[in-house]
């Protein structure tokens, strides 16, 4: 998620001129296949399956965006990146994509040089705590012990928290989360901190998941994006606006069901129809056939769905929408125009 | 003067007393256990924590390996059927995320229709390997041996056949050059020996391969190195970093007591560089660095740099063991070999090196055993091995939350692994021994 920027910022730097910068595009028609960089396995964002089928919401973006520009959601090449190798990994071109919940920040866009492409989840760090404690704040949390993962940002932001509400807490740091689940578990630690998401997840896999609950304070803003390599931004183009496609099909109640139907004939929507390309030229702008967006939307469904599916509230995970529900349901997912 | 005896003894036994049944301290169960279990104040104390202790573990440990699950879809329904059948908040594993994932803990993304050929790889890798651990095997074996790697890429990458078979031609007219040149002169036969396939595989085999395609196409379905994970992955990486590691050590150690300044210092600064560098930083370099300094675009096998820089660092430690050998040979076999009139290889193949090596396989299995377990290290790179998979299995809605299972059954796996390389290198030690005993 947010581990150490310095490795990624190291190894980086010693590109200074960057991969040549051919088409992103070109490359990808001519293999057949996108790669894209996932996590090694993260709850509900990338899994492989029994069959190794990877599934997600991550693995989400990638496949819509495979069928946009191959037309086959299956011709994706999955590369398990950790926190180390998915920076170089996306700078020196092995992947053409990284979608692994990472957090779009200042120097990381600017300075390791990527293009974060939008934002498909909107994340931040929470606290779970036992019920039995009696807790109702993390500003009650004075002189907790904290299972927290090292090389973090969350770190960072835990030692912020606590510094500026002048209470004091002991670190037990932990490496992963299945380890901070076992320390949590067997009480090593009073509180557990990490991304909300992960930590509703962790929950959801508790024996007696009523007997903990998440605390109201988020305490860092951690919008999660795809991103790709700077200075080809035709294939950034593309990539931003299969995203937008999926947000804005959600808004214009386009969805994997009905996206055929919809394609089928022009709509009395305008919008609708420049985005499934039976009007307008939007497709060939992209350099992309007229039904990319058809295609997109038809490979795991809209934003909304691909939400459901894999981490919304009918999924062991269980996340409720919050700030990601679309704008018009008072969330931030919004899409710009399609015009 | 039996009268006599009569007259001045009482009572004279003139038979044997019957063998006795000897006290019951002092034989069998009791006399072990009082030995060496309650010899003294301190024994004694000490045996009853350590019953203690055992008693703790299996008492904890024992009932939710006895319970374990093995049939289940995912842990919610391991806990369903657990309190169904034992009652909440019994102790009992769920063996069952073994019973759905082993095969990809096995074989990684392995396509499921091609499980045979890493399977086949693996017996191929026994048969080949036999003869050469194993000398009462019969010697026309080894013939097999040297296919060995060429049949084993082709069952684990497939494609084309043509391929293996050209490269391996390369070393045949490696062979054929050394016989030719050799009859010449000696240190012309080393040269064509080691420039004949490098010329052959960088002018001739490529136009070969292609013509060799173009008429006609035999072979399996190419398999990349994306879809190799778990033991697979672990063993492929383990077995290719041994086999090359070992010749590569020897000649490195070789080389470090060479009296030839220039292949003593590369061999000297190889051996210091590799070693001195902990393999975490190795194949961080294998998977970031290298990326830079190859042109864009190439796309050089993840799998084979991990097994390049692998087999480097374990051969730098193998080198230091061999020469461990070399230096516990007492002057006198250098010399003896000398004063036979053998030239240095010959010295070096029939002298020293047999007696090297042999007091060197502890430490040489040592470092293969090492090695082996290192392997997991690649999944700091995000290669999928055995751990890995382990943290990719777990973060399925199915299976989070499991923990302990899958790490029991990957170190059992690796138990099996390593503790039969150590056995054999016992096998090995006992038979060459040729000291007093």
């Amino acid at each position: 998620m947010k581990k150490t920027v310095l490795f990624g910022a190291l190894t980086v730097t010693g590109l200074v001129a960057g991969v040549a910068s051919a088409a992103t595009l070109d490359d990808v028609k001519a293999r057949g296949t996108l790669n894209c960089g996932v996590s090694t396995g993260l709850a509900g964002f990338s899994v492989p399956d029994a069959n190794g089928v990877w599934k997600g919401f991550d693995v989400g973006v990638c496949r819509a965006l495979a069928a946009a520009v191959l037309g086959d959601p299956m011709a994706v090449e999955f590369v398990p990146t950790t926190g180390q190798t998915r920076f170089t990994a996306l700078a020196s071109g092995e992947i053409d994509i990284l979608a692994r919940n990472t957090t779009w920040t200042f120097s990381r866009d600017v300075d390791l040089k990527f293009d974060f492409v939008g934002v498909n989840y909107y994340d931040g760090q929470g606290f779970m705590v036992p019920k039995a404690l009696g807790v109702s704040s993390a500003k009650e949390l004075d002189g907790a012990t904290v299972c927290i993962q090292t090389g973090t940002t969350t770190e960072l932001n835990l030692a912020d928290f606590f510094r500026t509400n002048n209470i004091s807490y002991e670190p037990v740091p932990i490496e992963t989360n299945a380890e901070a689940q076992q320390q949590y578990l067997a009480g090593a630690c009073d509180v557990y901190t990490t991304d909300a998401s992960g930590l509703a997840a962790t929950r959801a896999t508790f024996e007696n998941p009523g007997d903990h609950i998440l605390l109201p304070e988020i305490i860092s803003k951690e919008p999660l994006g795809p991103l790709v390599r700077h200075g080809d931004n035709e294939w950034a183009d593309i990539t931003r606006w299969t995203l937008n496609a999926l947000i804005a099909a959600e808004e214009l109640g386009v969805t994997s069901a009905n996206v055929a139907e919809l394609a089928a004939a022009p709509t009395d929507n305008p919008e609708i129809n420049r985005l499934l390309g039976s009007e307008g030229e939007l497709g060939a702008m992209l350099g992309l056939a007229p039904n990319w967006a058809l295609n997109a939307i038809a490979a795991g469904g809209n934003y909304g769905e691909l939400f459901e599916q894999n981490i919304g509230e009918s999924t062991p995970i269980g996340l409720a929408r919050g700030l990601n529900a679309k704008w018009t349901e008072g969330g931030l997912i919004y899409s710009p125009p399609f015009r | 003067m039996s009268d006599t005896n009569a007259k001045s003894v009482s009572y004279v036994r003139d038979t044997m007393l019957d063998e006795q049944t000897p006290p019951l301290a002092e034989v069998g169960v009791i006399k072990w256990v009082r030995e060496n279990l309650f010899s003294g104040p301190l024994n004694t104390v000490l045996t009853i924590i350590s019953l203690y202790v055992v008693y703790w573990i299996v008492s904890h440990i024992g009932p939710w390996l006895v319970n374990g699950i093995w049939d289940a879809g995912s842990l919610t329904e391991c806990r369903a059927i657990r309190n169904a059948t034992l009652g909440e908040g019994a102790s009992a594993a769920c063996f069952a995320v073994i019973t759905e994932r082993w095969p990809q803990l096995i074989f990684g993304f392995y396509p499921r229709d091609a499980y045979w050929r890493p399977v086949l790889a693996l017996v191929v890798f026994l048969l080949g390997i036999a003869p050469i651990l194993f000398d009462s095997l019969p010697r026309k074996m080894l013939v097999g041996t040297v296919a060995t790697p060429f049949v084993m890429y082709m069952l684990l990458w497939g494609g084309s056949i043509w391929g293996p078979i050209v490269i391996g031609l390369g070393f045949i007219v490696g062979v054929f050059a050394f016989r030719f040149l050799a009859a010449i002169n000696a240190l012309l036969g080393t040269i064509g020996a080691i420039l004949g396939p490098i010329l052959f595989w960088l002018l001739l085999a490529g136009p070969l391969i292609s013509v060799l395609n173009g008429a006609t196409t035999i072979g399996l379905p190419f398999i990349s190195s994306k879809e190799f994970g778990g033991f697979t992955l672990s063993v492929v990486i383990g077995i290719s970093a041994i086999i090359l590691s070992l010749p590569l050590g020897i000649l490195l150690a070789l080389g470090r007591q060479s009296d030839l300044p220039i292949i003593k210092y590369s061999a000297v600064v190889f051996i210091e560089v590799i070693r001195g560098v902990p393999l975490i930083v190795w194949l961080f370099t294998a998977s970031l660095l290298l990326n830079y300094f190859l042109p864009p675009g190439t796309n050089f096998d993840l799998m084979l740099r991990v097994i390049i820089m692998v087999t480097l660092f374990s051969a730098a430690y193998i080198a230091e063991v061999v020469r461990g050998g070399l230096a516990a040979l007492p002057k006198g076999q250098y010399e003896a070999a000398d004063a036979l009139g053998l030239d240095y290889w010959k010295s070096m193949r029939l002298i020293i090196l047999p007696q090297a090596l042999k007091i060197s396989i502890p430490g040489i299995v040592n470092t293969f055993i090492g090695l082996f377990k290192d392997t997991t290290l690649v999944v700091f790179i995000g290669l999928l091995d055995p751990i890995g998979l382990a943290g990719a299995i777990r973060a399925s809605t199915e299976w989070n939350g499991v923990y302990w299972e899958l790490f029991l059954f990957i170190g059992i796996m690796f138990f099996i692994f390593c503790y039969s390389m150590g056995r054999y290198s016992q096998y090995l030690e006992k038979k060459l021994q040729r000291e007093h005993r």
